[in-house]
């Protein structure tokens, strides 16, 4: 793909982010060589690499933080590349980055009202009883955030600390959801329970980039998939053809 | 141990703690936000000083004669116009510096500190300058029948006393209760989130800057008011005492700065009353030390976890 372009329309639908032959790192140290893929509206597409492959790099490249060296990003078909972290968000793409981060020393309501500034806050009351519906979905979908609303994030588990997260990042109404290793040290039963609550997302209208170093529910869940090797995308396709490829469960499913 | 005196350090130390208070609350915000001791807030404070002398005598000549309407006029005047000086010292020697190594903007603190200074005395001259007294009046509570001795207030002092808890009340009023205030805590515990999540970062350093220098704006005031004398050079005695305070405090809490300042200001007070007067400073900095040394974190500090 030419980089700085957006790829051609036609008569197919146009892709909801655009990442198209970014270079980033940090300092002197080049974390992504080059990685161009694509998400389109609706789509739950994962990203699976190992440690170190640049899948974190990736998702914050979008985010601006820190900005691509090289290529462009296009979000819904604007050029988001040099736009600040701030103004991204606020165009709509909602982050739920690696290991959480929530804000310890603050309530669960609060993490969660925190979502809401991405969204330009007319005040009108139709706005409000949007954000009041947004909040019962966020409750509905973690039963457990309502319980414990009024406790101190920083006093949650792990399992509830990424539900936080996730339902802050919701909080925003965002059309693309940006996640990274959602499913990092919990027990199989609390994975599958966010796994399950990311199905029912999608089916909402949220489109999903979902970063992975646990490929097997991760293909199980994406519609289609990208392997990062080394700052490189080697690999893409439909994520039932990518769980049964050879080289895939040799290199991430501890198969044979 | 005479019980007037006694008494009256308590009211001495709690006016003179209650204006450390208010000046500890730009260093601890500053701190908690950037991770930097803000070594120009000292400056920012001496200059609100010569703002409050500068709006006195302007209302004076319009012949404004209602005291109450003076001095509501000088406050508004003097508390935007320093915190215009500290959103300014910001824009122009910090954030340049955001992403340096730590000492770089330690240094270009150091320096604006002296541009401030230098500023001041050439624009202003190196004399001591001084404003009237606008408000006079003292209560006076016996405390001894006998030989007629007592515990004296004044007017102003009360005054000072009310106001600086009044603003700390508004101020963490506005950083728990508002969705502003909230911002400001979620930058402080997590900038790179708190910016993911849309927030203008480098905006809610801004105003954290231009927060503490209205609650020092509002010591300047007062302090000045109560003195009647400053010259160009007071903010840094002010400052190193008003860290101090936040030291004690716990470096980055805000509840923490109002209480080392009170602390500080009755320790001093009661060593100067009973120990020696002359050495009171040098007691001020031997507390300083003590707490860097044996709890850094002060009274309410949160331990160094986060900061990732
Ligand atoms: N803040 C940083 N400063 C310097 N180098 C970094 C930084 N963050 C990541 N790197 C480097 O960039 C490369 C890619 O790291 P990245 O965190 O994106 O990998 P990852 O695929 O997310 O790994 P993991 O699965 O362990 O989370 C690594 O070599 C890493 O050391
Ligand atoms: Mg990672």
């Amino acid at each position: 793909m030419m980089t700085g372009e957006v790829p051609a329309a036609g008569d197919a639908p146009q892709p909801l982010l655009v990442v198209a032959g970014i270079g980033a790192g940090y300092g002197a140290i080049e974390a992504l060589h080059g990685v161009s893929l694509e998400v389109y509206g609706g789509e739950i597409v994962a990203l699976i690499g190992a440690n170190g492959a640049g899948k974190s790099s990736l998702l914050m490249t979008v985010c601006a933080n820190p900005p691509a060296k090289r290529g462009e990003i296009f979000f819904a078909g604007q050029a988001i590349t040099r736009l600040p972290t701030h103004q991204i968000a606020r165009l709509g793409i909602a982050h739920v980055p690696e290991g959480r981060r929530v804000f310890a020393r603050m309530t669960v309501a609060e993490n969660l009202a925190m979502g809401r500034v991405a969204l330009s806050a007319d005040g009108s009351r139709a706005a409000q009883q949007e954000d009041a519906a947004v909040l019962q979905h966020v409750y509905q979908l973690f039963p457990r955030l309502r319980e414990r609303a009024l406790q101190r994030a920083g006093t949650l588990s792990g399992g509830e600390q990424q539900m936080l997260a996730i339902g802050r990042a919701l909080m925003a109404r965002p059309r693309l959801l940006l996640l990274d290793e959602p499913s990092l040290g919990l027990a199989p039963q609390i994975m599958g329970r966010i796994f399950a609550a990311l199905r029912t997302i999608a089916q909402a209208g949220t489109t999903i980039f979902l970063v992975e170093q646990n490929a097997n529910q991760a293909l199980q869940l994406a519609d289609r998939a990208y392997v990062l090797v080394n700052g490189r995308i080697t690999l893409s396709g439909s994520g039932q053809a990518l769980l049964v490829s050879p080289e895939i469960r040799k290199a991430y499913l501890g198969g044979h | 141990m005479d019980i007037y005196i006694f008494g009256q350090q308590w009211v001495n130390g709690l006016v003179l703690g209650s204006t450390y208070g208010l000046i500890a609350v730009g260093y601890t915000m500053v701190y908690g936000i950037i991770g930097m001791i803000n070594f120009a807030h000292g400056e920012i404070y001496m200059i609100s000083a010569y703002l409050t002398a500068i709006f006195l005598a302007l209302l004076g000549t319009f012949g404004l004669q209602s005291v109450p309407v003076v001095l509501v006029l000088v406050l508004l005047g003097t508390v935007l116009l320093t915190a215009l000086y500290g959103w300014s010292v910001e824009r122009i020697a910090y954030r340049p510096l955001r992403n340096s190594n730590r000492l770089a903007p330690l240094i270009s603190a150091i320096g604006i500190s002296l541009i401030l200074q230098n500023y001041i005395r050439i624009s202003q001259g190196a004399r001591n300058q001084g404003v009237p007294p606008v408000i006079d009046g003292v209560w006076r509570i016996p405390a001894n029948a006998v030989d007629q001795h007592f515990v004296q207030i004044t007017h102003l002092q009360s005054l000072i006393v009310v106001t600086a808890f009044a603003s700390m009340a508004v101020l963490t009023w506005i950083i728990h209760h508002t969705a502003l205030g909230r911002a400001c805590r979620a930058t402080q515990q997590d900038r790179v989130m708190a910016n993911l999540l849309g927030v203008d970062t480098d905006r809610i350093i801004s105003v954290v800057f231009v927060m503490g220098a209205a609650m020092a704006a509002v010591a300047g005031m007062l302090v000045t008011l109560n003195y009647g004398s400053f010259d160009f050079y007071i903010g840094f005695l002010m400052g190193i005492k008003a860290f101090t305070a936040a030291v004690l405090g716990g470096i980055g809490s805000l509840p923490g700065a109002m209480l080392g300042g009170v602390v500080l200001g009755l320790a001093e007070s009661f060593f100067a009353g009973f120990v020696n007067s002359d050495y009171k400073d040098v007691f001020a900095f031997s507390l300083l030390i003590l707490f860097l040394i044996f709890r850094p974190s002060g009274f309410l500090g949160v331990p160094e976890v986060e900061k990732v």
